[in-house]
């Protein structure tokens, strides 16, 4: 439990006062993830946030978490299941313990994001250091506030580049009473995408579809009736559907990237899309989340222009999520008006561009 | 007041007077669309809350995103102020027009452009209202989860500007979190296209900073929501109890269960006597607080919930549970909450409508101090809370027709929002700020936190002529405020003053 915002203000300031940029480094989890380096942002100095931990308050009965940015997804975590209660967006830890200020800044969410919401959707308000050293608050510790401009959803993907982000406050949510996990062959990834948006349209609980390798996951969890009889029903829909041993680590695997899809260095690219939209280039090595909506692949045979080519227009767009060339772009072109737009907005937080400069795109 | 009528002198700022501007805009948009003379615009002259009134220079109301676009060109080469307007049902004065501007009305631009049932979404004009959509979509199953009480009159826009909630908001999120994708004019009439099918994309979550934006970042033309499946069933339990004390503990014992209902509402003895006396929906008028919970999903689900939350409330106290049967029993039990405005509006000739967010824990202190405020304003409250996320609507009955009494009506409802600050909350849960709570701004934020808000406008729109005046306070005002003993600038409060400190 510390709090050294004094001290992040202070090194901000001096930042500026000599006209050094700043790398904002949370726990380090998510360090493969944007540009790297380009020549300012070598330059740069690290500002470590890891630090300046510690859950601030926690109201189960409010279904609030505020926690410094620093604090460990594990200790929020483990706090949240002693009031049986849970972080919804299942945000993965990607092995280092990420830390609950990146995983916003990233807008990192897990394979229940469609059914349960993001990162984004869930944090009520934050603290933020701004470019001039300034000390902001924003949103609150309510559910429900129209005051001024979200602020604080505004951080969710903007990879810290708006700010410092310092503290956070979280709605969360009860942990479900059951859940189940069904596994069923599934030889067509397009027939997988079909199923999976099917399903969507009905009243299920569901929390987890997912096509792999032949095989279409589905996870279910809610009130015990209720898993229950979806599940049979998928099981009678479906021949050929089993269900998971209950200790299965499917999910956790798929969220934290363990599974052997995720191994090797040949790029990751991240499709994110309208979740009915067609199977794209077939006999690919893909991985098929989020009921269709985030998919994965596999190739060093591509580049992000020709893979953001594949996807219609306003249905979805690719980045390039780990490994390949991250010197260049690694996230989608935009259109004028709207680059301009982040250049105004950037200037409007960070006038001197301190944070993270490059980190998302070259121009930013 | 702008009284200029037929003037088409240009004005000594360079702007073109009423009817010289009529005219250009008659070239593209169809004469009876433009209008000028004060009579016809009188239906503009202010939002829902109708205590703000002001008559703009022109109505305009286009029928294509083509002569919207237009129409911001010809403004901003001109430096007029532009106010959007969807149905005018805001409570904040958002859309109450500037006297030198245009009122920009979207009301025109109403098709439901597509429904796609594989995807779930819905592409919308932004002048659709808000409950035909759920209209379009039931006949796949599917069906638009926020539902503002205005829900047959307001737009998606509007929902959109002022990132509306409804009272199925506790399970299934506010505006914000059920639009995908947004078509949004910048003030000089440039098209950016924020998010679209997929649930998130690259950039700054512009998309966020726009709901809830109140029409001062852009013009909204086209939006794209998020449909979701009809639940195969929803149930409405009904509890009545003797103390707002318990019906507050009661909430806080069915979240505490791990349930989070479609719907938590609460009402409080007049809200209840009122609504009764409006629709006669069965309530018991003997009761100092009645809980709405509605639950919802599968036919398991809700059977297992509902008898949980009966019991849960017979345990904490309940003096009488009622649970819906069928559809028409449901619907008739919401009937009454939904109505609880206009019910209100029968048993005083005017109402008042505040929208503070607090820390639920806080209910019964929050209650019971607006009670001696009350007393002392000599002014009745009664109350509406969406108590499963907070939202308190204290109703403050009025008269207008009496000299001074809005005016302690307005004193009284600051106060009531200074308290909800006080206590860990917000000034406004979903009404949005426009003119009318600009002034308590200056209690919620520091003067740093507002000039950021002003700087993210200037990103937007660096003259300032899209709503001026609405949203955010100048700062030198907010001093004067201040000044005036409401409150120091809130620079160091301590996180969460109310909160209980974990270990
Ligand atoms: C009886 C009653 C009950 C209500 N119940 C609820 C409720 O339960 N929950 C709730 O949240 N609200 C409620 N409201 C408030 C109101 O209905 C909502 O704020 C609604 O979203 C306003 O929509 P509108 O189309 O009427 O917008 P308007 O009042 O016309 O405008 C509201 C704001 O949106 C801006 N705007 C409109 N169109 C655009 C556009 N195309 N682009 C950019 N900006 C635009 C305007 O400039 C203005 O600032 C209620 C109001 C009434 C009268």
């Amino acid at each position: 439990m510390a709090d050294i915002t004094a001290q992040l203000v202070e090194q901000v300031n001096t930042a500026r006062t000599e006209g050094k940029s700043l790398n904002i480094v949370g726990r380090g989890s998510k360090a493969f993830y944007g540009r790297h380096a380009d020549g300012r942002h070598a330059r740069g100095e690290a500002i470590a946030v890891a630090a300046h931990q510690g859950i601030v308050s926690y109201q189960p009965q409010e279904l609030v978490l505020t926690a410094r940015a620093g604090t460990s997804l594990a200790e929020i975590n483990a706090v949240l299941q002693e009031q049986g209660q849970m972080l919804s967006f299942e945000p993965p830890g990607f092995g280092a313990d990420a830390s609950i200020g990146g995983t916003l800044a990233c807008n990192q969410s897990g394979p229940s994001r469609p059914w349960r919401g993001s990162v984004r959707d869930m944090v009520l308000g934050l603290r933020l250091i701004n470019g001039n050293g300034e000390q902001l608050r924003f949103g609150g510790q309510v559910m429900k506030n129209v005051a001024g401009y979200d602020v604080s959803r505004l951080q969710a993907g903007a990879m810290g580049c708006l700010g410092i982000i310092t503290e956070v406050s979280i709605k969360v949510m009860p942990r479900p009473a059951a859940s189940l996990s069904l596994v069923s062959e599934c030889d067509s990834a397009q027939r997988g995408i079909e199923i999976i948006n099917r399903l969507s349209c009905r009243s299920l609980p569901l929390t987890g579809a997912c096509w792999l390798q032949g095989k279409l996951y589905l996870r279910f969890a809610g009130a015990a009736a209720a898993v229950e009889s979806a599940a049979t029903g998928i099981c009678r829909d479906y021949p050929g559907t089993s269900s998971l041993p209950a200790d299965n680590r499917f999910w956790s695997q798929l969220r934290e990237q363990q599974l052997e899809f995720f191994s090797g260095d040949s790029p990751l690219w991240r499709f994110s899309v309208g979740s009915s939209l067609s199977h794209l280039l077939p006999g690919a090595d893909w991985l098929i989340d989020w009921g269709g909506a985030q998919r994965w692949l596999r190739s060093a045979d591509h580049s992000l222009q020709s893979l953001n080519e594949l996807v219609p227009a306003g249905r979805g767009e690719v980045c390039g999520f780990r490994h390949g060339d991250r010197s260049g772009e690694v996230f989608p072109p935009m259109a004028a008006p709207l680059q301009a737009l982040h250049q105004r907005l950037k200037a409007a937080f960070d006038p001197a561009r301190l944070f993270n400069p490059g980190r998302m795109y070259a121009w930013l | 007041m702008h009284t200029d009528g037929s003037s088409s002198t240009t004005s000594p700022t360079g702007a073109p007077g009423r009817a010289e501007l009529a005219a250009i805009f008659s070239e593209f948009i169809d004469p009876a669309f433009v209008i000028a003379d004060p009579e016809t615009q009188r239906p503009y002259e202010c939002d829902g809350l109708s205590m703000y009134c002001q008559q703009p220079l022109l109505v305009v109301l286009p029928e294509t995103a083509a002569q919207v676009q237009r129409v911001l060109h010809i403004c901003h080469q001109r430096h007029i102020p532009v106010v959007a307007r969807g149905a005018g049902t805001g409570l904040s004065a958002g859309a109450m027009p500037h006297p030198d501007g245009v009122l920009l009305s979207l009301a025109r631009l109403n098709r439901i452009l597509e429904i796609d049932p594989e995807a779930r979404t819905a592409r919308l004009q932004p002048g659709v209202r808000n409950l035909s959509i759920s209209e379009a979509a039931a006949p796949f199953g599917l069906y638009y989860a926020p539902d503002p009480s205005s829900q047959i009159a307001c737009t998606i826009a509007g929902n959109v500007a002022e990132n509306s909630g409804g009272v199925h908001c506790l399970k299934y999120g506010l505006t914000v979190h059920n639009v995908l994708g947004v078509e949004l004019l910048t003030v000089a009439g440039e098209s950016i296209r924020l998010g679209g099918e997929a649930l998130d994309s690259a950039g700054f979550d512009l998309l966020a900073l726009v709901n809830g934006s109140e029409g001062l970042l852009g013009v909204v033309t086209e939006i794209t929501v998020k449909l979701l499946p009809a639940p195969a069933q929803a149930r409405l339990v009904m509890a009545a109890f003797d103390t707002v004390q318990a019906a507050g503990n009661a909430v806080g014992a069915v979240i505490a269960q791990g349930i989070i209902p479609a719907g938590l509402e609460m009402m409080d003895r007049h809200a209840i006597v009122a609504a009764e006396a409006f629709c006669q929906a069965g309530y018991p008028t003997d009761a100092n607080a009645l809980l709405l919970c509605e639950l919802d999903g599968s036919a398991e689900e809700v059977a297992e919930y509902a008898l949980l939350v009966e019991q849960i409330f017979q345990q904490q106290g309940a003096t009488s549970v009622r649970v819906s049967r069928d559809e028409a029993e449901r619907a008739l039990l919401w009937k009454g909450r939904k109505s609880a405005f206009p019910a209100v509006g029968r048993i005083s000739p005017d109402y008042y409508c505040m929208d503070g967010t607090i820390p639920r824990g806080q209910l019964a202190y929050v209650l019971e101090e607006m009670e001696k405020m009350s007393q002392s304003y000599g002014l009745r409250v009664a109350n509406v809370f969406h108590a499963g996320d907070g939202n308190l609507h204290p109703l403050i009955l009025f008269d207008a027709s009496v000299p001074g009494e809005f005016t302690r009506t307005e004193q009284f409802g600051a106060e009531i929002l200074a308290l909800c600050v006080k206590v860990g909350g917000c000034i406004t849960g979903e009404h949005g700020v426009g003119v009318e709570k600009i002034r308590q701004m200056a209690v919620q934020f520091s003067d740093l936190e507002l000039a950021q808000f002003h700087a993210i406008k200037a990103a937007f729109d660096p003259a300032g002529t899209l709503n001026p005046g609405k949203g955010v306070p100048l700062l030198k005002h907010c001093q004067e405020y201040r000044a005036l003993g409401h409150g120091t600038e809130p620079n160091d409060r301590p996180t969460g003053n109310s909160a209980v400190r974990h270990r």
